[in-house]
């Protein structure tokens, strides 16, 4: 399986998805964002960062790099496009996935462990993994997912809500709501499921050393996937 | 305008420093020369103070690569990798700006360390404010850790490892020390070192600007009440620029062409010039017209002094411009070439066709002012006798929650949870242990450090709390199962010119020297920061020590957390039952006074 990880300029969780995504089989190629063409892809990866400084709104100034002409054209056309942290800011501001990310409500960075409960798994990322419910890390300044009511009923009505904040055990009070977000959201899906924005890094967690391996079970999941 | 006595002491030099300049120049300076002689000799890139004391420390050992002297130290730690690292302190610009102060502390000690050709793999901080109670406190402690989170988060380096404290003796002067290591391959090491005639001069990085115009001086004088005037002196950081300028020089570095780098920091310029030419015994000719200035008019002085962040200066191999231009131009970053290097052996600047300063390097470096200031000797308290039926009224349980619930012991997970401590995918130890733990990536090797200080015991015997800091460092890289290697140090104090602090200061050093040399634990990198000092009131000797070791085998690390139900629980070391500066002693006795700890 091939995939693509596009370096923007203050991109830095660039190289730890090109580990994960080699660790577990890919054949992984990093594009550079000036460049006009992907190369062949099964999987395209935003990773993770601060491209442009976050300056203006995050994601935005990426969202217009030449490359993303291409990235557009390739999920529009059913390719698999995934979006981390950063990576899901581009993706809300090119319109590719709706609503936006606002400060976190307590208008402060967050780097912790967090579990998130995966509602549906009719999609090529989650389909068969046999748990619902996983750790995952966060680190952001501005992952409090919003959108309008109108936006919410259709994300709701075409199972678009990737995945959800929780405890250990699934539960979805605001409690276990690290940043604000509406309805605990950590992640979403266009309406065609082939691109997914999420907050939570899952190459944090595919080593035991490191904050925990439910990363692991992600990608590997995810390449049996694609196979 | 015409220099004299009263603009140079206006410009922070003592007056006989000002006869010495025109005696060195024979002549009277004019005012670009006389900014350049008061930035290159304040106490902060003169170390006019303490360079008699620091040559004291042991500095040499088996596994240093890179003592004092460079831009950081660096140790061997085999198999052909090097690790890179150094603290430093941002105090003055903090206090005065707590976000920018803070984030431009964090981005100046990653430059130092990237400039040598390492990549920053870690962050470690020290950061001291004042009372909990204090009015200042809360927006410092808060804007401080904003900066430090906004600049690191940015840069993606993760934060893995810190210390937090409150005391009265900074409500007036808080202390942000930042520590960067990065990891290097030992023969891809850069020096700042000037090698060849006509060698072009680089300038890369950021437009000029005028901030932090004075910004070395300002942190070499005590703070008054006009302190909020002196805003202007702090630089203002963009970790996004540093993290592109990180990238570039790293992929410049990979191949032949740097000759020698240094990155433009405290008294900008001027200094990196000056040192640049002065390790390699040559001259330097600049044209300032050549340096990329954000605003307009800017003069020659302005130029020569301006602290903005996020600029190196780099001497290049002939025939290499086009090529480095390139991968500037890629990274959106300014490229101009602004000199080239000559054998006058002085520092030659141009603007507008003129001649604006011509002053030989060596009246800069070597013949820079050093004092044997006066200090005092401390005693050692006499032990206090706590009386039985004190401490038999005591709960243990009250106590202990007193203890547990002090702000010098409570966790700090509210503040290290703003930094991204696991970025970059190798952090094995997290904050909150004794030390943090990275692994050398694609190996089996990991690095431990931590930071440590002991104000309260420095104070109270300088000598015996110099020893137990580095003491206590060596226990936290050993609690987690590291070979301590090496240590910088970051030693902030109140004024030199005040024989108890100087005291103070010469006596930390001597212990630090002592422990170091006793554990085989040389001192590898450092700053000096006095003057942390409102009016007459000067903060706790403080000295914070850096400490790095080595894990050959991580899956060996060790972790505090109690494993299992039924684990025994076993004391090291012998139970003195020394309680004179604990913070029970301090905090429930309110008894301030007696000797620390011995170590």
């Amino acid at each position: 399986m091939k995939s693509s990880v596009i370096t923007f300029p203050g991109s830095n969780c660039d190289r730890d998805m090109d580990v994960a995504l080699n660790k577990f089989g890919f054949k992984n190629k990093m594009v550079w964002h000036n460049d006009n063409e992907l190369p062949k892809s099964d999987l395209v990866v935003l990773p993770g960062g601060f491209s442009y400084g976050d300056y203006l709104r995050c994601g935005s100034m990426a969202s217009k790099s030449k490359i993303m002409h291409s990235v557009i054209n390739f999920a529009k056309s059913g390719g698999l496009v995934m979006g981390i942290c950063n990576g899901f800011q581009i993706l809300v501001e090119t319109g590719l996935l709706p609503g936006v990310l606002l400060r976190n409500k307590y208008l402060e960075f967050i780097c912790k462990n967090v579990h998130v409960k995966v509602d549906n798994k009719q999609n090529p990322y989650f389909k068969n993994l046999d748990k619902n419910i996983f750790e995952f890390h966060i680190a952001h300044n501005e992952g409090n997912y919003f959108c309008t009511k109108d936006q919410l009923d259709e994300i709701k009505d075409n199972n678009q809500i990737a995945i959800y904040y929780c405890d250990k055990n699934g539960h979805t009070e605001e409690q276990y709501n690290p940043n604000g977000s509406m309805k605990n959201i950590a992640g979403i899906f266009n309406k065609e499921k082939n691109v997914l924005g999420m907050m939570p890094h899952p190459e944090r967690m595919i080593d035991q050393s490191l904050s925990g391996e439910d990363g692991s079970l992600f990608f590997k999941n995810l390449i049996n996937n694609l196979k | 305008m015409i220099v004299n006595e009263k603009i140079a002491i206006e410009h922070g030099l003592k007056s006989d420093e000002y006869k010495k300049i025109c005696n060195l120049l024979k002549r009277t300076p004019n005012i670009t020369e006389l900014g350049i002689f008061s930035a290159m000799w304040n106490e902060h890139c003169s170390y006019k103070s303490s360079r008699l004391h620091l040559k004291k420390l042991p500095t040499k050992g088996e596994k240093v690569i890179q003592g004092p002297g460079e831009n950081a130290g660096v140790i061997d730690i085999e198999d052909g990798d090097a690790i890179v690292f150094k603290i430093e302190s941002h105090n003055h610009p903090s206090f005065i700006e707590p976000y920018q102060g803070a984030a431009t502390g964090v981005g100046g000690i990653m430059r130092d360390v990237f400039t040598m050709g390492a990549r920053p793999i870690a962050n470690l901080n020290s950061i001291h404010f004042g009372s909990p109670q204090h009015k200042k406190t809360k927006n410092l402690l808060r804007g401080v850790v904003h900066g430090i989170g906004g600049y690191g988060n940015c840069m993606g380096v993760p934060t893995i490892a810190g210390q937090t404290s409150f005391d009265s003796s900074y409500n007036g002067n808080i202390l942000v020390n930042a520590m960067t290591l990065g990891l290097v391959k030992k023969n891809k090491i850069f020096y700042s070192k000037a090698a060849g005639l006509n060698k072009p001069v680089i300038y890369v990085g950021s437009k000029t600007g005028r901030d932090g115009i004075h910004g070395a001086s300002m942190a070499s004088t005590s703070f008054d009440e006009k302190i909020e005037e002196k805003k202007p002196t702090v630089q203002v950081g963009d970790p996004f620029t540093e993290k592109l300028l990180l990238e570039a020089c790293l992929e410049l570095m990979a191949g032949d062409s740097i000759i020698a780098i240094q990155d433009m920091g405290a008294a900008g310029l001027t200094s990196s010039s000056i040192e640049m030419a002065s390790k390699g015994n040559l001259g330097v000719e600049i044209n300032l017209n050549k340096v990329p200035c954000r605003e307009a008019k800017m003069t020659p002085y302005e130029i020569m002094l301006s602290e903005s962040q996020e600029r190196m200066l780099i001497v290049l191999e002939n025939g290499k411009e086009e090529l480095a231009k390139k991968i500037f131009d890629k990274w959106n970053l300014d490229f101009a070439i602004i000199g080239k290097t000559t054998d006058s052996k002085n520092i030659e600047l141009f603007f507008d066709d003129k001649q604006v300063a011509n002053i030989p390097v060596n009246t800069l470096v070597e013949n820079s002012p050093m004092y044997d200031r006066k200090w005092k000797k401390s005693k050692l308290p006499k032990k206090n006798k706590i009386k039985k039926d004190v401490l038999n009224s005591l709960k243990i349980k009250d106590v202990l929650k007193k203890v547990l619930s002090n702000p010098n012991i409570c966790s700090k997970k509210w503040i290290w949870q703003q930094y991204d401590h696991t970025v970059m995918g190798d952090t094995i130890q997290k904050p909150g242990g004794d030390s943090g733990v990275v692994r050398v990536h694609g190996t089996n090797k990991a690095i431990a450090a931590s930071v440590d200080s002991s104000a309260v015991y420095c104070w109270a015997h300088p000598l015996t709390g110099g020893k137990q800091v580095v003491a206590e460092s060596w226990r936290n890289l050993i609690s987690v199962g590291a070979k301590p290697i090496a240590i910088t140090n970051c030693l902030n104090f109140g004024s030199p010119e005040n024989e108890d602090n100087m005291g103070e200061f010469v006596e930390c050093v001597q212990g630090i020297g002592e422990a170091c040399e006793y554990l085989n634990f040389p001192v590898v990198s450092g700053n000096v920061s006095f003057y942390n000092q409102t009016k007459e009131i000067g903060i706790k000797p403080t000295p914070s020590i850096g400490g790095v070791g080595i894990i050959k085998d991580y899956n060996k690390m060790v972790t505090m957390n109690f494993k299992e139900i039924n684990n025994i629980v076993m004391v090291i070391g012998k139970t003195e039952g020394h309680i004179d500066q604990s913070l029970f002693a301090r905090s429930i006795l309110d008894e301030k006074n007696g000797p620390p700890t011995r170590s």
